[in-house]
């Protein structure tokens, strides 16, 4: 899976839990939870989301490196 | 006869709006069953039947605006004989056909209806057997207050965020009005119970995994068990226990406004068992599916707002309940043990609770059951 395709996906994670954001506005760098005003049940609910859809693990110690869209990019590409 | 009547979904809701109905004449329904959906202010709500029988008479239309109380269905309880087929009687558009019936009311509400003009004839009393009490007066008072029209129609979506800002401004209002409240916080050392849950979680699938929202809402339910009193509700001048904890959540909408419905017998729940009720509540209550009695029944409020970095929560409490418990955000801080100063995982704990209902010695016994049990979370 490309890059692009990674962030479509993870894109299609958001709106599911956040119907009403624009996800792709947010920079690459920015805080994606308080960007988007994810609460820590809906930012499971994405990991859940991002889980069925990549069939990548998140073990629950690596919530805390997956900060921005960048971040969220490279760890499921290393996790491919 | 049963009656289905509007029922009070908010601490300052005078009136709904009927949705739909989920049955017609000649349906069996059991209690429990969502028989319709009410519009409230703040929500569309599934509204369930506290008996058992067979729908006799729909008397309310969807679209019908009826003030809390009303009857909007008769059903023939379990072993009672059909009665005669009533058909609903055209009525004007927003009134309701009203079966006849005998007046009852008590001394002081004709006293107040008549001192505050009120018809109690259009009063559906919830005193025992239907009896019109002094609060069904000051309803009945309230609802009647004319409610200005906007020089614009609002967009659905605005006039459904003032909706909920409204009822939300009533029950916050009469909250600080009526309720005496006093705050008492605690910082708790949340070590043990975090490297509990992170090796809870390590057994579980991401879709089984707690949050410690979840392991908070658990220790808040044992903790109510040893400090009964800030659990339940303060009526008629005295408090009156709840014998079932049932958690309110308060839970934020991505629209604006808050819900808070309540986790049903939260008390008889596992962590694992909490966490799925609460994972199952925030959706429907985002999604607009909740039910009656999950809006009605809360016993006490918890909330948290740690997720927003909040460090300490000073809540109001939702009448007619007596205690608000609230979260702060869990993070490193410098920690005092032993003459050792070291960096802990702590979060502040509040208790708002009614000084009419408790004093603060036992706001403080609740805070201190909760900190211990935090520190013993295997026990929980």
């Amino acid at each position: 899976m490309t890059q692009t395709e990674i962030r479509q996906t993870i894109f299609e994670a958001l709106r599911k839990i956040a119907p009403e954001s624009e996800p792709q506005q947010v920079g690459p760098n920015e805080n994606l939870r308080e960007a988007l005003d994810i609460d820590s049940f809906d930012f499971l609910n994405f990991l859940i989301g991002l889980h069925q859809r990549l069939g990548v693990e998140i073990p629950e110690a690596d919530y805390g490196k997956l900060t921005t869209l960048a971040d969220l990019i490279r760890y499921i590409e290393a996790r491919q | 006869m049963g009656e289905f009547r509007m029922p009070s979904l908010g601490a300052d809701m005078t009136a709904g709006t009927l949705v739909q109905w989920n049955v017609k004449p000649g349906d069996a329904v059991k209690r429990g069953d969502i028989i319709a959906v009410v519009g409230t202010e703040k929500a569309d709500i599934e509204v369930e039947v506290y008996e058992t029988g067979t729908i006799e008479t729909l008397i309310a239309k969807p679209g019908d605006k009826l003030p809390v109380g009303t009857p909007l269905a008769f059903i023939r309880v379990a072993g009672e004989a059909p009665g005669p087929t009533l058909e609903a009687a055209p009525t004007p558009e927003g009134a309701v056909a009203k079966p006849p019936r005998r007046l009852r009311a008590s001394p002081m509400a004709r006293k107040l209806a008549l001192e505050l003009g009120v018809d109690l004839e259009k009063i559906q009393g919830t005193g025992r057997g239907g009896v019109i009490e002094q609060h069904d007066v000051e309803q009945a008072a309230k609802a009647r207050v004319p409610v200005p029209s906007a020089p614009i129609a609002p967009a659905p979506a605005q006039a459904a965020t003032a909706g909920m800002r409204h009822a939300i401004a009533l029950a916050m209002a009469r909250s600080n009005r009526e309720i005496p409240h006093y705050y008492l916080s605690t910082t708790i050392d949340m070590s043990k119970a975090l490297a509990w849950l992170e090796q809870f979680n390590q057994k579980r699938s991401l879709e089984e995994r707690v949050l410690p929202a979840a392991l908070l809402l658990k220790a808040v339910a044992t903790a109510l068990e040893q400090t009964p009193e800030l659990n339940g509700f303060y009526a008629d001048d005295q408090l009156k226990i709840s014998k079932e904890i049932h958690l309110g959540v308060a839970i934020s909408l991505r629209h604006g406004g808050l819900m808070i419905p309540a986790i049903l017998f939260s008390g008889q729940k596992s962590i694992a068992e909490l966490m799925e009720a609460l994972r199952d509540l925030i959706t429907r209550a985002r999604s607009g599916r909740l039910r009656s009695s999950e809006i009605t029944e809360g016993t006490i409020t918890v909330t948290n707002l740690g997720d927003l970095g909040v460090e300490t929560v000073y809540g109001v409490i939702y009448p007619p309940q007596v205690a608000l418990v609230g979260f702060g955000n869990i993070a490193e801080r410098p920690w005092a043990d032993r003459g050792m100063l070291g960096v802990r995982r702590t979060l502040t704990a509040t208790l708002a609770a009614d000084h009419r209902a408790t004093d603060g010695h036992r706001g403080a016994q609740f805070l201190q059951a909760l900190d211990n049990l935090l520190q013993e979370p295997e026990k929980l």
